[in-house]
């Protein structure tokens, strides 16, 4: 196949999506990069020219860069550790004989294909909603005093929508993986006298490395970038306020687009951070 | 005639020499072999042939036409793979006329050709299955079907028995040389093992590192292995390569024999040695002989079966018209 | 790992295994049931709900009153528009990739898949300004344009991966055989990748269809997909359930069906092959 015409042909072909995906990447982030050094407010001024690092100090400097570090955190760890637990335990489950096996995984996985906007606003209405909720209902038949989730517990909400999003992901991902080990290896264990969790400790989760390190990265990078979920359910209120929609609302809310593009320039190295690591753990499989 | 004759033939990759330039002259309706160890260059050679890969230096003539740049379609060859590389959506028949349909030949020639490969392959019961649907043996003749219908100027090989099994490899080696007979086309063949090289060629090429250590008939490289390499290589078990005094003894740094060369006695004879594993294969015994005149364990074929058990202490003599000599670069001595 | 286990331990692993799963199929399951019900029962306890008549005037209302499916139509557009052109770039650069490696195509795969990390909130604004340029805002080619792009990676390497399985041999045969570059791609290879690029497209429709950060923010009334329109209930609006219901489930529903059936490609196409 490596004849030099077969090679001269092989680089036109991939011309085509190469020049786009190089177009996309460099035209915004140069726009971004470029607005991140101006005052530029749309609706007030526009372009009020340059400010150096102004934007990047202010960006940190305000009151809500903080805090919406912190729910960014609490946001992407709370999935992050639900969904790698559960998910293994599920994983696990699905692993062992059952009947209807295909069935209950066609279950576990529906909420990943459902639109976020839908799941937020479902979450939102038909469950957590204080009064017609059905976690309301559930709450009173017990004679409880419904909770006012989404803005007494607004975190833990947001956290639990985001996890019922992504369990299925994580488990689909570690059961394929959890499938792929050698069963001998198991019996071989089991041969040696291994007790079931020693099992698990010393076979199934060092087996399962590199699975989770893949969901947690993967996740990552999209968690970090959540939107619709809080679009729809606060809107940014009762301290849910990521980093993400921080700058949403700065750029397109506010219209303050050099300050929104400094804070985009922190998200895209935040998010370039955690993709070197994703990166390497593929490019490793790519050399197989 | 020369058929294909390949002139200061190389090629790199990069700067990774794979082919250092070399000739090669094969004659029309020669069953020609390609051996070597795994990475020797064989396939890569081979492929230059059939224009898979650009030379990087040197020209190829088929038919005394220089098609070094002419594409694989168009040199006339066919080729069949290691993994016999079968259409697999297309049925066999379909399969063993692609290259026919690719010629723009009609229909009922087709028909024609492709009948009469199958009845020859013994195939025309499966003409309607796909390849999933064969056997390992099936496929490979559905892949040399592929390759016969285009009645080529010669057969490339490119280790085609490697994924049978053992018995199913004796028959296809059988069947392919058959083949040769019948059709008296040229064939080049590659492969690894030996006794396919030793069994089915009219001239064998030994490859090693890109270079031809040795080119010639069969016996002629049983016979005469040109260095150390070609004897190590060249029969099973092995030829016995010693170094030593008992070498030196014979004007040579290496002396070469082979086991069917060797006779075991347990009272006298020219090297002492003690038994170690003996192999029963019931026609020969294959023991194995640790001896102090040697560093090297020996290999000694021994007729029928052979009352000698682990330990026992024996003599062996080597039938000296077959003590193969080599200097210090592993070349003959002459 | 099939071990064989007692019938009893089997049905403890079934009906664990099933309470887990229809926890989880829940929410999908109290919609579907809320959309057959009348606002008035909708908003009731969940066992009046369950004992309520059924009826499908929600679906009927919401298919009157707001312009369903004209979002219903713009999904489709943009979904399987920007898919398909997607693997109309995607084919033969994968092609390429798989069968002509060279020294940079891993550097260009890894390159690719960077992109797709971007966080999408940090080019918001110049792609929003480049939008009202160019006349893009609000309208269905802008959509299949970005959705294109950032779906483009994801594309380009699950064909990678499925033409990367194709033996390379086969190809060459083919050329031996005397295939020229079109019929070696129309005869072989293209019959051999249309299970991979099939998988490849419903993976792609599925994500596209929920993409719900470029949709939100670069249409409104006249191009928004169904993302955009459910999103639209967040509004006081979201107080009529079983319109709500009954719009989500006809959202979700085609989507759902699609999943199902590309379960083994998600794990692939998500995970950039890492995980097998």
């Amino acid at each position: 196949m490596a004849t030099q015409h077969s090679r001269s042909i092989a680089r036109l072909m991939i011309a085509p999506a190469t020049i786009l995906l190089l177009g996309w990447m460099l035209v915004p982030l140069t726009m971004t990069l470029y607005f991140s050094f101006r005052k530029y407010l749309p609706l007030r001024g526009g372009d009020l020219g340059w400010v150096g690092f102004d934007n990047y100090v202010r960006f940190i400097s305000s009151s809500s860069f903080w805090p919406a570090v912190a729910t960014t955190l609490i946001i992407v760890g709370g999935v992050l550790f639900i969904t790698v637990v559960i998910g293994i335990l599920l994983a696990l489950l699905l692993d062992q004989p059952l009947w209807g096996q295909g069935v209950v995984r066609i279950l576990v996985i529906a909420p990943f294909f459902v639109m976020p906007t839908v799941s937020g606003l479902v979450w939102k209405n038909m469950f957590m909603d204080p009064v017609n909720g059905f976690f309301a209902h559930m709450w009173r038949a017990f004679g409880a005093e419904p909770i006012q989730w989404l803005s007494q517990a607004s975190l833990p909400s947001l956290v639990m929508i985001v996890s019922w999003q992504w369990l299925p992901f994580a488990t689909l991902i570690l059961l394929t993986a959890i499938q792929s080990l050698d069963s001998e290896q198991l019996e071989a264990a089991e041969m040696d006298g291994a007790k079931p969790l020693r099992r698990f400790w010393h076979i199934i989760l060092p087996h399962l490395a590199r699975a989770i390190t893949v969901v947690v990265l993967i996740q990552t990078i999209f968690l970090l970038s959540i939107f619709a979920e809080i679009f729809v359910t606060t809107a940014g209120a009762f301290g849910t306020k990521t980093l993400t929609y921080l700058i949403f609302q700065r750029v397109l809310e506010s219209q303050n687009v050099g300050l929104g593009s400094a804070g985009g320039v922190y998200a895209i190295i935040l998010a370039n951070i955690v993709a070197i690591f994703l990166m390497r753990i593929v490019g490793k499989n790519l050399d197989k | 005639m020369k058929q294909i004759q390949l002139n200061q033939v190389s090629k790199r990759f990069g700067v990774f020499e794979v082919i250092p330039p070399l000739d090669l002259e094969i004659e029309e309706g020669e069953f020609v072999v390609f051996v070597g160890p795994s990475g020797c260059g064989k396939s890569t050679l081979l492929r230059l042939i059939a224009g898979l890969e650009d030379v990087s230096g040197g020209q190829i003539l088929i038919n005394g036409e220089d098609t070094t740049t002419i594409p694989p379609a168009n040199r006339g060859l066919a080729m069949v793979f290691q993994s016999y590389a079968l259409y697999p959506h297309m049925s066999v028949r379909n399969n063993i006329a692609f290259p026919l349909r690719m010629a723009g030949l009609a229909k009922e020639e087709q028909n024609r050709r492709v009948e009469e490969a199958a009845k020859v392959l013994n195939l025309t019961d499966y003409l309607d299955r796909r390849p999933g649907q064969l056997s390992g043996g099936q496929r490979q003749r559905v892949a040399i079907g592929r390759a016969i219908v285009r009645e080529p100027t010669a057969f490339l090989f490119d280790e085609p028995l490697s994924n049978l099994d053992a018995a199913l490899r004796v028959g296809m080696r059988l069947e392919i040389s058959e083949l040769h007979k019948r059709l008296a086309t040229t064939m080049i063949y590659v492969t690894h093992d030996q006794v396919e090289a030793m069994t089915m060629a009219d001239k064998i090429v030994v490859l090693q590192a890109g270079f031809i250590e040795q080119v010639g008939s069969p016996l002629e490289l049983y016979h005469n292995p040109r260095n150390t390499f070609v004897a190590g290589f060249i029969g099973s078990p092995r030829m016995n390569l010693l170094t030593g005094k008992q070498a030196e003894n014979k004007g040579a740094h290496t002396i070469g024999i082979r086991p069917e060369h060797i006779s075991i006695s347990p009272k006298k004879g020219d090297w002492q040695g003690i038994v170690g594993v003996s192999e029963h294969l019931g026609s020969d015994t294959f023991l194995h002989v640790t001896s102090p005149d040697f560093d090297e364990t020996l290999t000694v074929r021994a007729s029928g079966e052979v009352e000698l058990a682990y330990g026992d202490k024996v003599y062996l003599t080597p039938d000296l018209t077959h003590l193969h000599k080599f200097d210090d670069k592993g070349l003959r001595i002459k | 790992m099939a071990r064989a286990v007692t019938p009893r331990r089997k049905l403890f692993n079934t009906l664990l295994a099933w309470a887990v799963g229809m926890i989880i199929f829940f929410p999908i399951f109290w919609i579907f049931v809320l959309s057959f019900k009348t606002e008035g029962d909708a908003i009731s306890t969940p066992l009046e709900v369950l004992t309520s008549a059924w009826t499908l005037e929600s679906y009927a209302v919401v298919q009157d009153r707001s312009d369903y499916f004209k979002h219903f139509t713009n999904s489709v557009i943009i979904a399987v528009g920007s898919t398909l052109l997607g693997v109309l770039v995607a084919v033969p650069a994968a092609w390429s990739m798989a069968f002509v490696p060279s020294k940079r195509t891993r550097g260009i795969l890894m390159w690719m898949l960077s992109t797709k990390m971007l966080p999408a909130v940090g080019v918001l604004y110049p792609i929003y300004l480049l939008f009202i340029e160019m006349g893009l805002l609000d309208s269905r080619t802008g959509l299949v344009i970005v959705l294109m792009l950032i779906n483009l990676p994801i594309i380009v390497w699950m064909l990678y991966t499925y033409f990367r399985e194709i033996p390379v041999e086969i190809l060459e045969a083919a050329r031996m055989d005397g295939a020229s570059l079109r019929s070696e791609l129309l005869y072989v290879l293209t019959p051999m990748a249309i299970p991979g690029i099939a998988s490849t497209v419903l993976l792609n429709v599925i994500l596209a269809w929920n993409e719900a950060f470029w949709t939100l923010n670069l249409t409104a009334a006249k191009a928004a997909p169904l993302t955009a329109f459910i999103a639209s209930y967040s509004s006081p609006e979201g107080l009529f359930y079983a319109k709500l219901s009954a719009a989500s489930v006809m959202a979700i529903t085609p989507i759902l069906i699609m999943g199902w059936f590309s379960q083994k490609q998600l794990v692939r196409g998500l995970t950039f092959g890492a995980v097998k």
